[in-house]
């Protein structure tokens, strides 16, 4: 049973098993505009909680993105390169960055549920 | 003052709207003690333009410009003839004074003329792709310095020997933050390709280099890549692509040039114009400004600044140069001038400032004591000369001859440079020039 | 330190039919104009150089074996051309400029006169300085103009363009810090700073961290001061500040820095406000660019060249870059090597080739000798008038976040624009069709939608005056939702809004030839 939490960077990650999915949430996507440009992380990176692990780009701004738990990259969403635009079509299906080996299952207490996410946005 | 369109009335009926009492008022925020009055500057009053033009005359009346005597002289700057057009056009009002292109719906004109000037540049140095132009060749080297360092991860780089060491001494002023700057030295028996190693980011390498000399880069090409080091390309004069191979040929990934040579006079060393190219497969890490094509809503083509996202104003500290001016009026008078001459044109002025320089030398070597250092060069070269150069050039100065740059102004202290005299010829270089040039020459040597 | 994270609409919109299309596709006096490389031809030149043999004998086998490919045309076609393109654009002597922070002011004629004398036009680098020395004293000259408008002991002169004296700037202090055997890695930017700021602060080799604005538009003084220490090398600040206001608490902030041994680095980009009135020396500076082509109205020739000398304290003038200019028994001289200063000076390095930007040194000692120090300070206070002049006008129409007076800018934000569906950006592209270049947009990152707009001393008042009109007149229509003139705007200049996301996915940086095959089809 796959469960999606957010931080407050506005990444979600979504958990199946010990591989969880990552990307930016439909909130950031908006704030970009037209994503133009992503740059996403090798597989095989490894990286704790909260390191910058890939940058998205729209015309007019460029906004880091942290991994949400620590892990090992397992593979990126390559197709982003050809049409970056799905990161502003569908972000949190198939506009996902990429996929980490889980580390520390308990980071993942640490983050927003949903309900609290969508609290956390209107508080902006 | 001629400059002021407010009148005293305006003044008052401004102050009156704004509810100030007057000027003083709105500077309130200015610390009582940190305002001045007129009187604590100890500036002339304003200046009619008749005044100001006889002191600046004045003061330009008391230099030797070049088109006033036999001039020779090179060594990064160099003096070509400029057709009439292109300064007539860059002074139009639209790009004198018009901005950066931000508005690219009333900005198509500039727009567009970079998008030319970036193709130009590209074909020139047979690259992919070439920014709208840097500061000048000098800051454009350091430039590339620090994009191979970026690309590559590694923080060594190798400058030869041939680099014009003002180039050296910026590039080292600025990477030698970001990592280790290795000088070739002058004067080694061997390659530079032994100094390339698996930390070394770039190789730099400058062609024709500081004395003239033409070289092939292609053996230092493969040693670099054989490591997964960058070759960078320096070309200070740009005519000489006119009749050689061009560096991205040669196999560079980084071209840094100046391009001076074409529609921008010497100006005693500035503004001047730096040309930045490189392969397509870098050009998020590239400094400076880009235009791409697009359309707008009604489908035309258009043209905007783009890949903004490397630059300052929005990566802010993580951009890829602090760079925000680029040459524009400079880059216009070169891109005008390239138009103007065309494929045939640009081919036929490069074989003319060779023909030049090459009849020059032998004219030059014939005088006793004169040797001639660099066997190949384009439109300028290096002899030795049987006592230090500098004061032979001073001697041809008090003869009114602007006879070269000697080498022990740029290395000065290099007892192999001390002899050496850096000639330059090109079209606008006469037979008469020469003659004088020979004789004064000659008398100043025996 | 955040990037700037906030984009904006960067597609062309839905497309749109063009109005009352033409047979050529001209439109009265605006004309299209092809690329250079569609117009060219084989065998054509605009000059007319005899063609010479040369042989291969001295070329190191490396003559050019394939053609560049550049397009001939005759002169007539060229210069046709470049008018056409240049009829595309906006500038200065067409009409005002409101460019926040950029200074549009009027560029004298006689300025590109003088510069173009061949005495300092046709003068190389590298001649003997002996045959050089009015170019010299000319430096010289410029140079006690900059020191004493800014009450600074010296200047160096060889940065190109204002982000390149910012770098000299935190070199010299670099440089300094260094010589006391010091580590410092730090350096304090305001959050509003221009982006060139903490750029250059980061290739200098510094840590960033960003001082926050208070409410009111003014960098956070207590909070700046709390982040002082020993491992801060400097602050960067600019005065007036980019919000248009006068950092009131600037001595004092000068006096904390200090204190922790710390510079003070200015970001002299708006100079235009203070010049003939204000000493940035008094206030505490320790390094400040000028930037020649603001304050000192050399052309903006469409991006440049600028250039960027920095004057420098007492503290850091030992450490200024080569070359160094000084005058000794009667004569001028460079002083381009390490081993030519007095034992006192320690350059650390040179910020490029030669000696800087002398054509734009000649233009800016004309404006100066034209003004005079009444005149500049005239022009100053005029500049600071007009702004107000807009603020006081157009506050109640529009919003302006922060109490007046202000500078020489005014700043406004976007929240009279609240519930009307129309942006910043809409308001800036209806601007044009109104025949006004916009004002600058979204910067200073302090303020939502910001507006920021100069309208210097060049503006005579009729101008201004139809100025505020137009914008009051806008900015009504724009409340009362009547949002035609906003929709898809611009209607009226050159070119519709351009997508400046399809350029960015599929970067198209060149002309390229088709290639034959292609062309065969």
């Amino acid at each position: 049973m796959s469960e999606v939490r957010y931080t407050d960077q506005h990444e979600w990650v979504r958990v199946d098993g010990d591989v969880a999915t990552v990307g930016i949430t439909k909130f950031a996507a908006g704030q970009l505009g037209d994503v133009v440009y992503v740059e996403l992380p090798e597989s095989g990176r490894k990286v704790a909680r909260g390191g910058e692990i890939a940058v998205v780009e729209s015309v007019k701004a460029a906004s880091e993105v942290y991994a949400p738990i620590g892990g090992e990259v397992s593979e990126s969403n390559s197709s982003l390169g050809d049409d970056p635009s799905t990161i502003n079509a569908d972000p949190e299906g198939e506009g996902w960055f990429f996929r980490i080996k889980v580390g520390d299952r308990s980071e993942l207490d640490k983050l927003m549920s949903e309900a609290q996410y969508a609290e956390f946005v209107r508080s902006l | 003052m001629r400059y002021l369109p407010l009148t005293q009335n305006d003044r008052r009926a401004m102050l009156a709207a704004i509810g100030a009492p007057d000027i003083d008022s709105l500077f309130r925020d200015v610390p009582k003690e940190a305002v001045v009055g007129r009187s604590d500057f100890d500036l002339a009053d304003h200046s009619g333009e008749l005044e100001v033009e006889r002191i600046l005359s004045r003061l330009a009346g008391r230099n030797v410009a070049a088109g006033t005597v036999p001039f020779f002289c090179g060594a990064g700057a160099y003096r070509h003839h400029i057709p009439a057009a292109v300064d007539h056009l860059i002074q139009r009002s639209e790009f004198l004074t018009s901005y950066t292109p931000y508005q690219p719906e009333i900005a198509q004109g500039t727009l567009q003329y970079l998008y030319e000037f970036q193709t130009q540049v590209a074909l020139l140095t047979g690259m992919e792709v070439a920014n709208a132009s840097l500061y000048d060749g000098s800051t454009a080297t350091s430039e590339a310095v620090l994009m191979a360092q970026r690309l590559t991860h590694r923080p060594k780089a190798v400058l030869s020997a041939g680099l014009h060491p003002h180039y050296s001494e910026t590039v080292e002023t600025l990477a030698s933050l970001a990592g280790v700057v290795t000088r070739e030295a002058l004067g080694r028996d061997e390659d530079i390709t032994h100094l390339i190693d698996r930390e070394t980011a770039c190789v730099v390498v400058q062609n024709p280099d500081v004395f003239g000399l033409i070289r092939d880069l292609r053996p230092i090409a493969d040693a670099a890549h054989a490591k997964g080091a960058l070759l960078v390309a320096v070309v200070t004069e740009i005519v000489s692509l006119g009749l050689l191979e061009s560096p991205g040929a040669m196999g560079a990934d980084i071209v840094a040039a100046e391009g001076q040579s074409l529609g921008n006079g010497l100006n005693f060393g500035g503004p001047y114009v730096g040309l930045f190219a490189t392969r397509e497969r870098f050009v998020r890490q590239m400094p400076g400004r880009l235009v791409g094509e697009t359309v707008d809503a009604e489908g035309r083509r258009g043209f905007v600044l783009t890949l903004s996202t490397r630059e300052q104003h929005i990566r802010r500290e993580k951009a890829t140069s602090n760079i925000c001016t680029n040459s524009g009026l400079c880059c216009l008078a070169f891109t005008i001038h390239l138009a103007l001459l065309g494929e045939q044109g640009f081919a036929r002025l490069a074989c003319a400032n060779h023909a030049r320089a090459s009849a020059l030398v032998g004219k030059l070597t014939a005088i006793q004591g004169v040797s001639m250092v660099t066997p190949s060069f384009f439109n300028e070269f290096t002899l030795k000369l049987p006592r230090p150069a500098a004061s032979v050039v001073d001697a041809l100065a008090a003869r009114n001859i602007l006879g070269g740059v000697p080498a022990s102004r740029l290395f000065p202290n290099e007892p192999q440079a001390r002899d050496l005299l850096i000639i330059a010829a090109t079209e606008m270089t006469t037979e008469e020039d020469c003659d004088a040039f020979c004789v004064a020459l000659g008398e100043c040597l025996s | 330190m955040t990037m700037s994270t906030t984009g904006r609409p960067t597609s062309a919109g839905a497309p749109i039919a063009p109005s009352r299309p033409t047979i050529s596709g001209d439109r009265g006096l605006d004309h299209e104009e092809p690329l250079l490389f569609e117009l060219g031809r084989a065998n054509l030149s605009g000059v007319d150089i005899t063609p010479t043999q040369v042989s291969d004998e001295r070329l190191c086998g490396l003559r050019r074996s394939a053609e560049i490919g550049l397009p001939g045309l005759s002169e007539p076609e060229v210069v046709r051309h470049y008018v056409r393109l240049s009829r595309m654009n906006y500038a200065i002597d067409a009409g005002l400029y409101p460019l926040g922070s950029c200074t549009m002011k009027h560029n004298p004629r006689l300025n590109e006169k003088v510069a173009r004398l061949p005495g300092f036009a046709d003068l190389h680098p590298l001649q003997p300085q002996q045959t050089a020395q009015g170019a010299l004293a000319l430096i010289a000259e410029l140079m006690r103009w900059l020191t004493t408008l800014t009450g600074m002991p010296a200047v160096a002169m060889s940065p190109k363009a204002g982000a390149h004296g910012e770098l000299c700037g935190l070199l010299a202090i670099r440089a300094a810090v260094a010589s006391r055997g010091e580590h410092r890695p730090r350096v304090l930017v305001p959050s509003s700073a221009h982006g060139t700021n903490p750029a250059t602060a980061a290739l200098a080799g510094f840590l960033v961290d960003e001082v926050p604005a208070k409410d009111d538009g003014h960098v956070d003084a207590d909070a700046l001061e709390s982040m002082l220490g020993p491992d801060v090398a400097a602050i960067m600040l600019t005065n007036p500040n980019t919000c248009g206001l006068f950092e009131r608490r600037v001595v004092k902030i000068a006096e904390a820095v200090h204190k922790v041994g710390a510079y003070f680095y200015c970001d002299g980009a708006n100079f235009n406000a203070i010049a003939g009135r204000v000493r940035p020396g008094d206030l505490g500076i320790d390094a400040m660019h000028i930037n020649l082509h603001k304050t000192f109205s050399t052309p903006h020739g469409g991006g440049g060249p600028g250039a960027g000398p920095v004057v420098l304290s007492a503290a850091l003038a030992a450490f200024a870059p080569l070359p160094l200019l000084v005058h000794e028994g009667g004569k001028f001289r460079l002083l381009e090597h390490n081993d030519q200063v007095t034992v006192d000076a320690k350059p650390f390095g040179r910020m490029c080739a030669f000696h800087g930007q002398m054509g734009m040194f000649v233009r800016a000692l004309a404006y100066m000798l034209s003004h005079g120090g009444d005149g500049i300070r005239q022009a100053s206070e005029d500049a600071v008038l007009a702004a107000n002049y807009v603020l006081a006008s157009l506050r109640d129409t529009l919003s302006a976040p922060f109490d007046g007076p202000c500078m020489h800018e005014a700043l406004f934000d976007d929240s009279f624009l609240g519930g009307t569906g129309i942006t910043t950006l809409d308001f800036a592209k209806a601007m044009i069709d109104e025949g006004y270049h916009p004002m600058t947009m979204y910067f200073p990152l302090v303020v939502h939608g910001a507006m920021l707009i100069e309208p210097t001393e060049s503006e005579s008042k009729e101008s201004l005056d139809r100025f505020i009109y137009v914008m009051r007149t806008l900015a009504q229509e724009a409340k009362s939702g009547r949002i035609e003139r906003f929709a898809s705007a611009p209607h009226l200049a050159p070119r519709r809004r351009l997508d400046e996301t399809r350029a960015a996915r599929k970067p198209v940086l060149r002309w390229t030839p088709k290639r034959v095959s292609e062309a065969a089809e």
